[in-house]
């Protein structure tokens, strides 16, 4: 019998009445009195060093109030990265500086060269056209293997070369890795390329700064998925703001999936244009804007060798992988392709010699930084796909050697320096053959063939790492932040519960499944609780949303933060039934004392914490309100095995998702309807790279997929109902609610299942298709048709 | 810019104004009337955020002109239900899991209402046809797609 409320329960959301009735508050819906507009003159260019900039015409153009470039900027911090990553041989990673407006030089097409505040954003786009930029093009480097070659032109002037870093993992085992796949019974290789996306939430970036002159505080308005991280970097690193000189405010955000953590260069020019000009600024990026200048995501080429011993078992992995980090290194990009993919190359696998080699390389592009699952899409994209490759190869059934390989004992050391705290690999794989109906596809596949149609089934398995922790750790990985969470639960006086989390939700339903876990806890309605966000000057220090760690880290932090409440209104409903604290015990809302039928109702224990009339002052503190800040001591693991159905047709090349399944553990579930709009968002967004979306760069450096007419998000009618299962649980085993996140597995789990489905149905009808890399236009499927 | 008289109909109020003639139909209604429910999400006509009903059929606000709109009658999300009185399709959205971050959810009710008014008993293809002028990137269109039906099997949908 499924809950009708508290853990578990598929509670409606609650926000969203405001969103359908259009009383959200996005940023682009803030406007302040007396605001200014800006408009960003980007270059078009890819490559360039700037000679001269002349704004004198633009300044004498209406409405203008002030244009500013680079030279204004110089006395100005640059937007810092927030990771460095060591590279094989203990050398620190090329780190260039990166200016909020370009200064000297540009680097991509989108960098901003300078910044024209107006009274209205028509006006400021007018007067941009009237400035003269006299800029010398250089030749650009696109492709990363000739960005890596001697004497080519190099993004940065005062680095040694294009090349970030060079990174082993585990560099011990290198030697060991080697031999083993020179002693193998057989050996798939595979050279592939993870596309490069863009995000694309469909709200477009908006920033709008102000200045208060009385107080000498600034404030700023941010389309952010962490605003404690955007005051914290754009503060210290490059304004030179006092955090509590600086709010910094995030409201509701139209989706995220990664692109919207980064501090940007937009945000802190707005900052900084409010205080200079005395007028609120605002920004609001265009869509094509947008493409040129909200970090990209993906873009690795990868070869991987597997290798296996005469009875199939997986013996060795070897992957080398160029990960683009474009022109400047966005927020957390160094680490996308290194602690977030190397550490995932084992899988759901028991391989017990794996090598990692990840090369990262500047080019004049957009920044490559994290985009929903982030290194881990990447890291079980080339191993789902080469164990696929291996069972053609071999001629054995693809799901019996994945489960022959399968880690079956928990917890599992991995030879990538991660331990895997528990999982159930055969169960989800049970159930995704129940779902999936794989017996009887053969069936289908004859129905298909009978319509001159080829179809394929795809499976795959993935694990993922999420809530990425402890701090200790990942500080000596090279994150230069923590990554606890916090949250502040504040009892009213009348019983009702304010909870202010350093979690954002910008679609992922907290101001709703947050509350289903208090009111468990105390055993009250769900509608006692409400969840303040988004806002630094009314939450607690926090790290904000992503890698799927809200639940499992803030929702931690939430627990732990009522546990400390609880207990004190133990200690007040003893002194209040004059009972000793040990004996109380709280259920459905009211605290009793056990083996008696003394009880006293929550409510009264909050009024008597606000009125202390009786109460034990010289014990504890009038009030209730308490803090925690919740620093896990592993990541999480949720796992899974997908399967996809495809028909390919044989005249055009054009694929059609006949079905997609999933089976997922994502531990325990807090409201399953919300798991099952993440793991359906993220099947189709998986989807999207495997058949749709591409980011293409000419050799000179344009952007040609700029808009939504030339890069292909998927529609409604590019994706089929997805048949999903979320039953498989094993929960987590170190924090307290059992969860695991579940934000980004359908991302990571679908483009390989896609893929092997077009490679199953192009191979059953005779062709010898080994591999097509994403997305599987129906140009690239017809082509490989023809050999 | 020369202005333009306007006289329109807009969530059932006369809305008279005066505009220039280059002023957008979703500049118009959000920066003019602050009905900032109706959302930007490309300004090319491809995303359908901005989708809102000019005479009950639906219309990209993004890719009109506000001048156009003289003696029309214009619905936007504000206009569809409210708290406590929510259009059926807005309830079944909510039910069904049909929004996550809400941006485009405006554009999809009303090409949701303009789909089932041309089509009160959309089978699951037609549903999927019928939004194929708006872009959802949270809910895989799997939430959207069965409070559209479900409406449908409610009798609400002419």
């Amino acid at each position: 019998m499924p809950k009708d409320s508290g853990i578990g329960a598929s509670s409606k959301r609650r926000e969203d009445v405001r969103f359908l009735t259009g009383a959200g508050n996005y940023t682009d819906d803030i406007n302040i009195r007396g605001q200014a507009y800006v408009y960003f003159l980007r270059s078009d260019i890819a490559h360039g060093k700037i000679n001269k900039i002349d704004t004198s015409d633009a300044e004498a153009m209406p409405g203008v109030v002030r244009i500013f470039t680079g030279k204004d900027f110089e006395g100005v911090g640059g937007l810092p990265c927030g990771w460095q990553v060591t590279d094989r041989h203990g050398q620190p990673m090329q780190e260039p500086p990166h200016p909020v407006l370009a200064q000297g030089k540009v680097r991509h097409v989108g960098d901003p060269i300078a910044a024209v505040v107006a009274d209205s954003a028509a006006q400021a786009r007018d007067a941009a056209e009237a400035i003269v930029v006299d800029i010398e093009e250089l030749p650009a480097v696109i492709d990363m293997k000739s960005a890596l070659k001697d004497g080519a032109p190099k993004v940065h002037d005062d680095l040694t070369s294009n090349l970030c870093y060079d990174w082993g993992f585990v560099e011990d085992n290198r030697e060991a890795v080697d031999k083993a796949i020179k002693d193998a019974a057989h050996v798939t290789t595979l050279e592939l390329k993870n596309n490069r996306l863009v995000a694309n939430p469909m709200e477009p970036r908006v920033a709008v700064g102000d200045f208060e002159r009385g107080t000498g505080n600034s404030t700023l308005y941010t389309t952010s998925q962490n605003p404690h991280v955007i005051r914290l970097l754009m503060g210290a690193f490059v304004l030179g703001i006092p955090e509590h000189k600086l709010r910094v405010v995030a409201p509701d955000v139209g989706g995220g999936f990664g692109t919207k953590i980064f501090h940007y260069a937009e945000e802190a020019f707005c900052t900084f244009a409010a205080k200079a000009i005395n007028r609120p600024v605002k920004w609001t990026a265009s869509r094509s804007e947008a493409f040129i200048s909200d970090a990209h995501g993906r873009d690795h080429v990868t070869k991987i060798e597997l290798a296996l011993d005469k009875d199939n078992n997986f013996t060795a992995i070897r992957t080398e992988t160029y990960a683009n980090m474009g022109a400047y290194l966005s927020t957390f990009a160094p680490s996308v392709p290194t602690w977030l993919h190397g550490t995932l190359m084992a899988g759901n696998y028991k391989t017990p010699l794996i090598y990692v080699n990840v090369k990262a390389v500047f080019t004049n592009t957009v920044p490559v930084d994290a985009y929903r699952g982030a290194g881990r899409p990447e890291a079980t994209y080339q191993l789902e796909r080469v164990i696929d490759m291996a069972a053609r190869e071999l001629g054995v059934d693809p799901i019996a050697l994945r489960r022959q390989n399968f880690i079956t004992e928990f917890p599992y050391a991995t030879p990538v320096a991660v331990e895997y705290d528990t999982g159930d690999y055969h169960a989800t794989m049970d159930k995704l053959e129940q779902i999936a109906d794989i017996a009887g596809f053969a069936a289908r596949r004859k129905a298909s063939e009978a319509k001159g149609r080829l179809r394929g089934l795809g499976i795959n398995c993935y694990i993922e790492a999420c809530g990425i922790a402890p701090s200790n750790l990942v500080g000596q990985l090279g994150a230069r932040a923590g990554l606890y969470e916090s949250a502040t639960v504040r009892v009213n006086a009348t019983g009702g519960l304010v909870v202010m989390t350093g979690s954002h939700s910008h679609g992922q339903g907290h101001e709703t499944a947050f509350p289903q876990v208090i009111a468990e806890m105390i055993g009250i309605d769900e509608s006692m609780v409400e969840i303040v966000h988004g806002d630094t000057a009314n939450t607690p220090m926090g790290m904000g949303t992503y890698g799927s760690r809200s639940i499992a880290v803030g929702g931690s932090a939430m627990v732990r933060a009522t546990e400390k409440i609880i207990n004190k209104c133990k200690k007040i409903a003893a002194h209040l039934m004059e009972a000793s604290e040990a004996d109380i015990e709280l259920k459905n809302g009211a605290f009793s004392v056990a083996g008696t039928d003394k009880s006293v109702a929550w409510g009264d224990v909050c009024l008597a914490a606000y009125v202390p009339h009786n109460y034990p002052l010289e014990d504890i503190e009038p009030g209730l309100e308490e803090t925690a800040f919740y620093d896990p001591a592993n990541f999480t693991y949720p796992s899974g095995a997908y399967a996809c159905e495809v028909e390919v047709d044989p005249d055009t090349g054009r694929v059609t998702i006949e079905r997609m399944m999933a089976a997922d553990d994502f531990g325990n579930l807090i409201n399953p309807m919300i798991v099952s709009g993440q793991v359906h968002g993220g099947l189709a967004q998986g989807i999207g790279q495997a058949l749709l979306e591409n980011c293409v760069y000419d050799e000179n450096g344009q952007l040609l997929s700029a808009s939504y007419m030339d890069y292909a998000m998927p529609r409604a009618g590019d994706v089929p109902s997805f048949e999903i299962d979320h039953s498989a649980c094993t929960p987590c085993t170190h924090n307290p609610l059992g969860v695991k996140g579940c934000g980004e597995a359908g991302a990571i789990g679908s483009p390989p299942a896609v893929v092997n489905a077009v490679i199953d149905a192009l191979n059953s009808g005779g062709k010898k298709v080994a591999h097509i890399d994403m997305p599987m236009s129906p140009a690239r499927v017809w082509a490989a048709m023809q050999g | 810019m020369s202005g333009h008289k306007l006289s329109l109909v807009v969530n059932g109020e006369r809305v008279e104004a005066d505009v220039p003639s280059n002023r957008l139909l979703s500049e118009f209604l959000r920066d003019d009337l602050a009905l900032t429910g109706t959302k930007r999400g490309c300004e090319t006509g491809v995303c359908g955020a901005c989708s809102v009903l000019v005479d009950g059929d639906v219309v990209k606000s993004c890719l009109s002109l506000a001048v156009q709109m003289n003696g029309r009658e214009i619905t936007t999300v504000e206009g569809l239900g409210r708290v406590g009185a929510l259009h059926p399709l807005q309830q079944q959205f909510m039910e069904k899991g049909g929004l996550q971050c809400g941006y485009c959810t405006p554009g999809f009710l009303m090409a949701a209402v303009d789909l089932l008014k041309r089509n009160p008993n959309p089978d699951d293809a037609e549903i999927r046809e019928g939004l194929s002028g708006n872009l959802c990137r949270c809910t895989g269109y799997q939430g959207i797609v069965d409070a559209i039906r479900s409406t449908a099997e409610a009798g609400h949908g002419a």
